[in-house]
């Protein structure tokens, strides 16, 4: 371990404690604001997982997104469960979800499989607009007092001394930042872990890599399966906040796919970090650009078709190989030569 | 009765589509290339379309004689410029740029044209329709299919009667044993490029001239134009207007039962026949 990794280890571990800290100390809005970038931030490293470390190049991550912000709808409307269960069934129905999605995607190469997955994903955004009890095409919004009446909130609102609205946002910000962190933590222990390596392996060299025995089906399905968990959790939980939900705002394309595929793209893709520096980038470039409508996703897009064409790493894979530091190495030492010496070579 | 109105309307919505992915199937075919921003860039052709006739007053029809080469000129700018550069063994770079190339293509149009729905006005030709006795049919789907038919073969002759599509041919099935050939496998992408924004920019004349268009429609064409190509099987030019009529179809028999299903039941028909045959109906090359 170099000392500048140990600098930058302490410094990501101040800036967390700084981000739980966060609504103690600030203002409401920027605890908003960074919930929507914690949202971008999880699904981007949830397809990070998918394009960059499992080569599943998918578009329809919005389906995932969409699934999980109605099962957590039906549970809140249909079964009056506390909107934290609602969560977790959410992120439990992607993961159902990704059980069909995948047999009929696997079968599917690149890609058809990029296409496959969007395909599969406006299926389900115009399947559940048929569900008139959830408001059919036009949606519906979660009961009044939802946000307020959920578990923990009470506690929260005497623990920070504010309105009930904030506590509430305060649950859902520590609950994004906290599936944020298990994500990062996962993703590195998962991709250190022997199936990680199967799982580059095969993204380098699928021949390969079923020659000395991976299992490229099996391992793509299990991230497959994870991430739909992940994405539907992270959507469901954007929903409480957003409290509103409409097919197309809960399947958008644009929001849950494209900008997450950008921010990982020009952040670095197949790296660890890389989302982490996207959504910085995203975010600085929404804020910076603001007052010009559109031109930002403008501007967003040439970003990402300029790092395709001169840095594929992406910012962290540029900084990395300028620097030789990596905050989260997933390469391997080459095993040590064998203990005995080689008899010296004789004279001829 | 209605059951065979309904089949030929499906028949002649699924020559739309099928000018929608004959260009996409071209390039798909010669070098494997998956361009996402090709329901854009067919919105784009029609805007260029409009802009024509606003400003020369030319009916849409004659002004598609001026957008074509204009769209061409892009198509080969685009491949040489920028597509060239990032095709590989690695599918990821064209996926990601050609998604980039959308976003933005969406949006420069947004904030040129505004999200105003628009249309090409083609004049009294909208509202004709023939009498075939069975079924009544309008003179502009008619005639969109006609195109779609004679773009086709068109392709396909271009494609094995000429010389430039024995190197198209050549490349697509070994690009590195035909530039031992003399052929540049480059200048040969940039003229298939051309050439599918050219059909793009037919596609975009019906399209502009049967229904109203704005700039956020291009990602759904992209998805009917995919869903023929891959029925059709890669590389097969009658095989994508088999799956454009397949698409058309489905749509217009989920339609005449509910027409809240068009569009899922053509996503439904498209998952369907992948799951009896992953490759497509008439698959040419391998990929």
């Amino acid at each position: 371990m170099t000392p500048s990794r140990n600098l930058g280890l302490a410094l990501a571990f101040a800036a967390l404690a700084l981000m739980y800290a966060l609504p103690a100390i600030a203002p409401r809005a920027i605890v908003q604001d960074l919930f929507g970038i914690l949202t971008l931030l999880v699904l981007a490293m949830n397809w990070n997982m998918l394009a960059g470390f499992a080569g599943l190049v998918s578009v329809g991550q919005q389906a995932f997104v969409g699934i999980g912000a109605y099962a957590m709808f039906a549970a809140i409307i249909l079964l009056d469960l506390d909107p934290l269960i609602g969560v977790l069934i959410g992120g439990l129905a992607a993961a159902a979800f990704s059980i069909p999605m995948a047999f009929f995607a696997f079968r599917l190469n690149g890609a058809y499989f990029a296409i496959g997955t969007w395909v599969v994903a406006d299926i389900a955004r115009l399947a559940i607009s048929q569900w008139k009890a959830l408001g059919g095409g036009t949606g519906t919004s979660l009961p009044k007092g939802t946000a307020r009446d959920m578990a923990f909130v009470e506690q929260i609102k005497e623990m920070l001394d504010v309105s009930n609205a904030a506590a509430a946002d305060a649950l859902t910000y520590w609950l994004m930042l906290t599936l944020a962190v298990a994500m990062l933590v996962a993703s590195y222990i998962f991709l250190r872990s022997r199936m990680g390596l199967g799982l580059q392996a095969i993204r380098d060299n699928e021949n390969a890599a079923r020659s000395v025995g991976v299992d490229p089906v099996k391992l793509k399905a299990l991230v497959f399966l994870l991430t739909a968990f992940g994405t539907g959790l992270c959507g469901a939980l954007a929903f409480i906040q957003i409290t509103r939900v409409t097919p197309d705002a809960a399947f958008s394309v644009i929001d849950w796919t494209a900008f997450v595929i950008f921010i990982t793209v020009i952040g670095g893709i197949g790296t660890l970090p890389g989302p982490i520096i996207g959504v910085m980038v995203f975010y600085a470039l929404q804020r910076a650009l603001a007052d010009y409508g559109t031109i930002y996703l403008i501007v967003l897009g040439c970003l990402g078709i300029a790092v395709m064409l001169f840095a594929r790493r992406g910012l962290w894979g540029l900084f990395t190989d300028r620097t030789g530091i990596d905050l989260l190495p997933l390469t391997h030492r080459p095993p040590q030569p064998a203990a005995h010496k080689p008899e010296a070579p004789r004279a001829a | 009765m209605i059951l065979i109105d309904t089949l030929a309307q499906g028949l002649l919505l699924g020559g739309l589509y099928a000018l929608f992915a004959a260009g996409l199937s071209l390039v798909f075919g010669i070098m494997r290339l998956v361009n996402l921003a090709h329901g854009d860039l067919i919105i784009l052709g029609a805007y260029l379309i409009l802009t024509v006739t606003t400003l020369t007053g030319l009916h849409p029809f004659l002004a598609v004689l001026l957008a074509a080469p204009l769209m061409f000129a892009l198509g080969w700018l685009l491949q040489t410029h920028l597509l060239n550069r990032v095709l590989g063994t690695d599918i990821l770079p064209p996926l990601l740029v050609t998604f980039g190339l959308s976003v933005v293509i969406q949006n420069g149009l947004l904030s040129t044209f505004t999200a105003d729905s628009r249309k090409l006005t083609a004049g009294p030709i909208e509202a004709q329709s023939l009498d075939l006795g069975i079924v009544t049919l309008g003179i502009m789907p008619l005639l969109t299919f006609a195109s779609a038919v004679a773009v086709i073969f068109a392709l396909n002759q271009l494609f094995y009667r000429t010389a430039l599509g024995r190197a198209f041919r050549a490349t697509s099935d070994d690009a590195v044993t035909a530039q031992l050939m003399g052929i540049r496998p480059q200048r040969i992408f940039a003229m298939a490029t051309g050439i599918a924004l050219v059909v793009a920019t037919i596609a975009a004349l019906y399209l502009g001239t049967r229904a109203n268009f704005d700039p956020s429609i291009g990602p759904a064409r992209l998805l009917y134009a995919f869903e023929a190509v891959i029925i059709g099987g890669l590389g097969s030019l009658w095989g994508t207007l088999a799956g454009g009529i397949v698409i058309g179809m489905a749509q217009a028999i989920g339609a005449s039962i509910n027409p809240e299903w068009q569009i899922l039941s053509g996503h439904v028909a498209f998952v369907l026949v992948l799951l009896i045959r992953p490759r497509g109906l008439f698959p040419r090359a391998n990929d």
